[in-house]
């Protein structure tokens, strides 16, 4: 078969096209295997809070240091305390590395948790936890930063007529503020120290 | 001789009332401890085992202690999504030769407008009372507050 110029031409505009299209096709394809195009925004810690001392924080402040953050409250007398005590163990068991770390519990009922109430029940858990307040807005807009999820639930019996739902993983960043991962609610100590040793 | 028959009578009874007594035992409570609370302003948590060692299946009717104007069974749960919260727990029925674990990150009992703080290394009294009619009356040791289990 002999190709006129014309012909090669045409045939060229053909494969051309056909390498576009499937190029195309493979663009669109891609979102579902790129993890970088269509996953969501990365979670990242900013904050502008009051901590259990009464001084005003900034996630700034924290530059060089890494983060453990537990979201929570006080009227929380099982899954917080034992959050909380897990904090602890990690904190004596990272021991010369504990420095390296800083704890934060955020609540998110700030209504009842003040500063002040913050810093009678933080400290009875491990003196490296920092407890941080704010105004109602401020938590929110804390909450939106770390992307987790917290709701008021009535339940007359409780105390004031309700309790929380919240977010209970433990989120690690590291000393550039940048998120490390998260640890799900229940992970033992000893495997969140090995995670952090590890990475120090 | 009489003396003889009296030691007899008195063995007999003993050892016919042991069965009698225990079975007002049926159910055991063991493992049981108490998270130290923050004044009486913030509810507290306690936990125990409940063994059924009886022919038949036990309900948890309700609990009663000095310390707590409310003391409610709660469950705490952790959804798929990370998200905990708690709420009655609902009926709780031991099967016969069954024990209920009331641990953390479960099944509490959540003691309400306290009257008076818990203090660690102190203790206090509480009552289940189960729809048989039957009340086991146990005393709680109260532990830290960072504890994460009863004391070994
Ligand atoms: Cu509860």
């Amino acid at each position: 078969m002999k190709f006129s110029n014309l012909q090669k031409f045409l045939w060229a505009l053909v494969a051309i096209a056909v390498i576009g299209l499937s190029g195309a096709a493979f663009w669109q394809k891609r979102p579902d295997t790129n993890p970088m195009i269509y996953s969501p925004p990365a979670l990242v810690a900013d904050f502008s809070l009051t901590d259990h001392n009464g001084n005003l924080r900034t996630d700034e402040d924290f530059t060089g240091k890494w983060l453990l953050v537990f979201f929570g409250f006080t009227n929380c007398p099982d899954i917080c305390p034992t959050s909380l005590s897990e904090i602890a163990v990690v904190m004596d068991d990272l021991q010369e590395k504990a420095s390296a770390v800083q704890p934060l519990f955020i609540t998110i009922d700030p209504k009842r948790d003040t500063p002040e109430v913050l810093a009678e029940y933080v400290t009875l858990f491990h003196p490296a936890i920092l407890g941080l307040s704010g105004s109602l807005e401020q938590i929110e807009q804390t909450g939106k930063s770390f992307k987790i999820f917290y709701e008021k639930l009535q339940q007359d019996q409780a105390p004031d007529g309700y309790t929380m739902s919240h977010s209970s993983s433990l989120f690690l960043f590291d000393s550039n503020g940048h998120f490390v991962r998260s640890f799900a609610y229940g992970t033992q100590a000893s495997k969140i120290v090995e995670d952090i040793k590890s990475r120090l | 001789m009489i003396n003889k028959l009296l030691i007899l009578i008195a063995v007999t009874v003993t050892f016919v009332n042991i069965p009698a007594y225990a079975q007002t035992r049926d159910v055991t409570i063991t493992r049981q401890w108490a998270r130290a609370s923050i004044g009486t302003m913030r509810p507290t948590a306690a936990y125990l085992t409940i063994t059924n060692n009886g022919k038949d299946a036990v309900i948890l009717d309700r609990i009663k202690t000095k310390i707590a104007a409310m003391a409610h069974i709660h469950n705490s749960t952790t959804n798929a999504k990370g998200i905990s919260s708690m709420a009655p727990a609902g009926e709780i029925r031991i099967e016969p030769n069954q024990s209920v674990t009331l641990q953390p990150s479960g099944l509490h009992i959540m003691l309400m407008d306290l009257q008076r703080p818990l203090i660690k290394g102190d203790s206090f009294e509480l009552t289940l009372i189960f729809e048989n009619g039957q009340h086991i009356t146990t005393d709680v040791p109260v532990l830290a507050i960072s504890a994460r289990g009863p004391k070994e």
